[in-house]
């Protein structure tokens, strides 16, 4: 079983009359696709799409999800077969669903260096609902965007790709002197907005992660968009669908596969609110990558406060059994860095990557166009009461910038002592 | 050519040529040009002048050292004052080594410097010297060695970062020889998280060296206090880190990283509702606590145990922040703040409920 991904280098996108691909051209029918969202969504009122650029001076504000355009072209089961992606382009969801949750993307400025999004051509999805609630709003934008993303990659069936990457995994044993290696990847599956959610074919919207995890799962699953987030948390350390999709580990242990380290397997395991659940998720993701024979585990985590406690556990039973760990997170340490970071810590937890202090502040100068709507940011998470000046720059923190300090370890963004 | 930079040199009484211990009570004197080790500076930075130094004996600063590290820095100021040629661009103190009341005199001018004068200032001591641990956070102290034989190296290192604060350098501690404030940074690497990651994990399976970029903290543990004897009798408060305040947020506080907590008023209140109350927390769904703020805040469920006698009363002021993404320094501030004013009130018993 192989996965075949047939990447599409985009140039340039535009809005035109009809949606196609050419040459590195995309033509986006922002009618057209209109009118198939609200046929698909009634929920949806209306969609206003809008093509932005790296380098322009352009703010966007209540971004939700951004997702790489992709799609099947052979086969239905996600992590095989042969998927079309397109390349240098993302689609941003926005709309203000739970107040204070949704981040900011600039794209230029000083901001932008904080956002791996600011570098790729977007084409955002400004969905506005009729008066449903904030579940049903989050279920109609997540499904809104996936529509979206699916629709642009379509573009590219029967055209002949840039790249064609095939994706190998797990076909051998591998060279039994080099170490073994795992992957342990943790969600957000608390409820109430904090979910993601898991598909294994191409039409399906996914179930809730709660419903199946944790459990052993093949990488090419998450590469191939098997993961989905419905999550409305604090931007910057919010796993959107790009990140998984552009998953850094999986990307960097396929890399190394069979040459620095044997790739054993991966896990992917949750964030449950209770301390009983928590120990149970703990307890069966550590025996099965007990069961991998694992000698090391990389473990990532979405989110920050009540993760780091199930991240903290991880990594105590895991050592404890042995089995060597580093974990990649972000931190909180104060505006003037002097806190200490986490909410939990645990003295076996000696090998930490930092994606940086999420609650440095940064000044964003004002943008010509602002995409969104602007008096929010003040109730945004990582906003201030006095964080929108009059001359329309912003005062926030990292927090509120989308992908700041992703936890998977996408970005260069790091913290040291000083 | 280049600006000359002037320097100010704290010394105490014996690296100042004044004498030993029996002049270890002298007051702060100011004596125009370098003296001692103060020397070595235009030795080594030919550019740097020393304008004057200041000298003060171990046990006269010893005795009161923060009023009398504020005494230096008035010398220094009327000095100034008369003559602003005198006015330096950097304050050297030091080096003091290991020597205890050296080392807190040399730390506590820096920082009275610093904070009155506005000018960068920077002393050099060794790490176990116990003015580190009192002020690493608040001033840049260069890793010196535990005697006079490193004095020279001291001085080279205390230069060199002296230059880079007069220019607003960030001090990196393994470069520059100093000892690490405490203070997280941001930076970005030359490699991403992911790839750092498994770097770090070879070398830790193959047992080679390797740096965390985050060495674990060390958590308070408060033991919980004792069980109230009589429950009937005890005054019970409400304090909730989930982001319930009155309607319209009188206080500001933020969604994230709060920067304050409220004090509301329950007087009248047999239990608080949408129109009242809402939350403004930005890290957890809050529709439902919106819904029915009693979800967070459970005011309506301890009036009816109140009037049931099942407690004395509910103490009639509550508290409340935002618990997301909100540094752990801050909340233990806050944490005492409450606290002091709850046990001030009578207060014996509190429900925290959090989100």
């Amino acid at each position: 079983m192989t996965l075949i991904l047939h990447e599409f280098d985009v140039a340039d996108a535009l809005l035109a009359s009809q949606t196609a691909y050419s040459a590195g051209e995309l033509s986006i029918d922002a009618e057209a696709l209109t009118k198939e969202l609200k046929h698909q969504d009634p929920r949806i009122k209306d969609v206003r799409f809008t093509v932005v650029h790296p380098g322009e001076s352009t703010r966007i504000l209540c971004v939700k999800d951004a997702l790489a355009p992709m799609c099947k072209a052979k086969g239905v089961q996600l992590g095989a077969g042969i998927s079309h992606c397109l390349n240098n382009l993302a689609v941003v969801t926005c709309g203000p669903i739970v107040a204070f949750q949704e981040g900011i993307i600039d794209m230029s400025g000083p901001g932008a260096a904080y956002s791996p999004f600011a570098s790729l051509i977007l084409l955002v999805v400004e969905i506005s609902v009729a008066s449903i609630t904030p579940h049903q709003h989050e279920e109609t934008v997540r499904h809104a965007g996936m529509y979206v993303a699916e629709a642009l990659a379509k573009t590219t069936i029967n055209q002949h790709p840039d790249q064609v990457q095939e994706i190998v995994w797990g076909e051998s044993d591998g060279d039994p002197s080099l170490p073994r290696v795992a992957y342990l990847s943790l969600q957000l599956s608390q409820g109430l907005l904090h979910d993601n959610y898991l598909r294994r074919t191409v039409d399906s919207y996914g179930v809730n992660v709660k419903q199946e995890l944790p459990s052993v799962i093949d990488p090419r699953l998450v590469l191939d968009g098997g993961l989905v987030s419905g999550n409305c948390v604090s931007a910057c350390d919010k796993t959107t669908t790009y990140h998984h999709q552009k998953n850094p580990v999986i990307l960097e242990l396929l890399a190394g596969q069979g040459i620095r380290w044997n790739f054993v397997g991966m896990v992917l395991s949750h964030v449950p609110t209770r301390l009983a659940e928590k120990r149970q998720a703990a307890k069966t993701a550590v025996d099965m990558l007990r069961e991998l024979n694992a000698e090391g585990v990389v473990v990532t985590k979405e989110g920050f406060g009540n993760p780091d406690a199930d991240m903290m556990m991880i990594i105590r039973w895991l050592e404890q059994a042995g089995v060597k760990t580093v974990a990649i997170s972000d931190e909180f340490a104060g505006p003037e860095g002097d806190s200490q970071s986490l909410a939990d810590a645990t003295p076996e937890a000696d090998a930490l990557v930092s994606t940086g202090n999420a609650n440095q502040r940064i000044k964003l100068p004002p943008m010509r166009k602002v995409i969104g709507p602007l008096p929010d940011v003040a109730r945004l998470a990582g906003g201030y009461p006095h964080s929108l000046h009059h001359d329309g720059a912003l005062e926030i923190e990292l927090q509120a910038i989308v992908g700041a300090t992703n936890q998977l370890g996408y970005s260069f963004l790091s913290c040291r002592e000083v | 050519m280049s600006p000359r930079t002037k320097v100010i040199h704290y010394e105490n009484q014996f690296f100042a040529g004044i004498g030993g211990e029996e002049q270890a009570n002298v007051p702060p004197l100011w004596i125009d040009g370098p003296m001692g080790p103060g020397q070595l500076i235009s030795q080594i930075k030919p550019q740097f002048d020393v304008v004057a130094t200041v000298a003060a004996g171990d046990n006269y600063m010893a005795e009161d050292l923060s009023h009398r590290s504020q005494e230096v820095v008035s010398l220094i100021e009327q000095r100034i004052a008369s003559d602003h040629e005198l006015k330096p661009d950097l304050i050297v103190a030091g080096p003091a080594f290991n020597a205890g009341r050296y080392g807190m005199a040399c730390a506590a001018v820096c920082q009275a410097v610093q904070q009155r004068l506005k000018i960068p200032a920077v002393t050099a001591l060794y790490p176990e010297n116990p003015a580190v641990e009192n002020y690493r956070s608040q001033i840049v102290i260069v890793r010196s060695e535990a005697s006079v034989l490193g004095m020279r190296a001291a001085m080279q290192d205390m230069l060199n970062v002296g230059r880079k604060l007069m220019e607003g350098e960030l001090i990196l501690p393994d470069a520059d020889h100093t000892i690490a404030r405490g203070i997280r940074h941001n930076y970005f690497a030359t490699s991403n998280g992911a790839s750092r990651a498994l770097n770090m994990l070879m070398r830790k399976i193959a047992g080679e060296a390797y740096a965390s970029e985050y060495a674990m903290p060390t958590f308070d543990r408060v033991p919980p206090a004792p069980p109230i004897a009589d429950l009937t009798q005890a005054s019970i408060a409400v304090v909730t880190s989930g982001g319930i305040v009155p309607r319209g947020n009188p206080d500001h506080i933020e969604s994230a990283s709060a920067s304050r907590f409220g004090a509301y008023s329950l007087v009248g209140l047999d239990q608080i509702s949408s129109e009242s109350h809402c939350s403004v927390h930005g890290g957890y769904d809050t529709t439902y606590a919106n819904e029915d703020p009693n979800r967070v805040l459970p005011i309506g469920s301890l009036r009816e145990l109140e009037s049931e006698g099942k407690f004395g009363h509910l103490y009639e002021t509550y508290f409340a922040t935002v618990g997301n993404a909100t540094a752990v320094r801050r909340a233990v501030q806050f944490g005492r703040e409450i606290a002091a004013l709850l046990v001030n009130a009578g207060v014996q018993a509190v429900i925290l409920t959090s989100t």
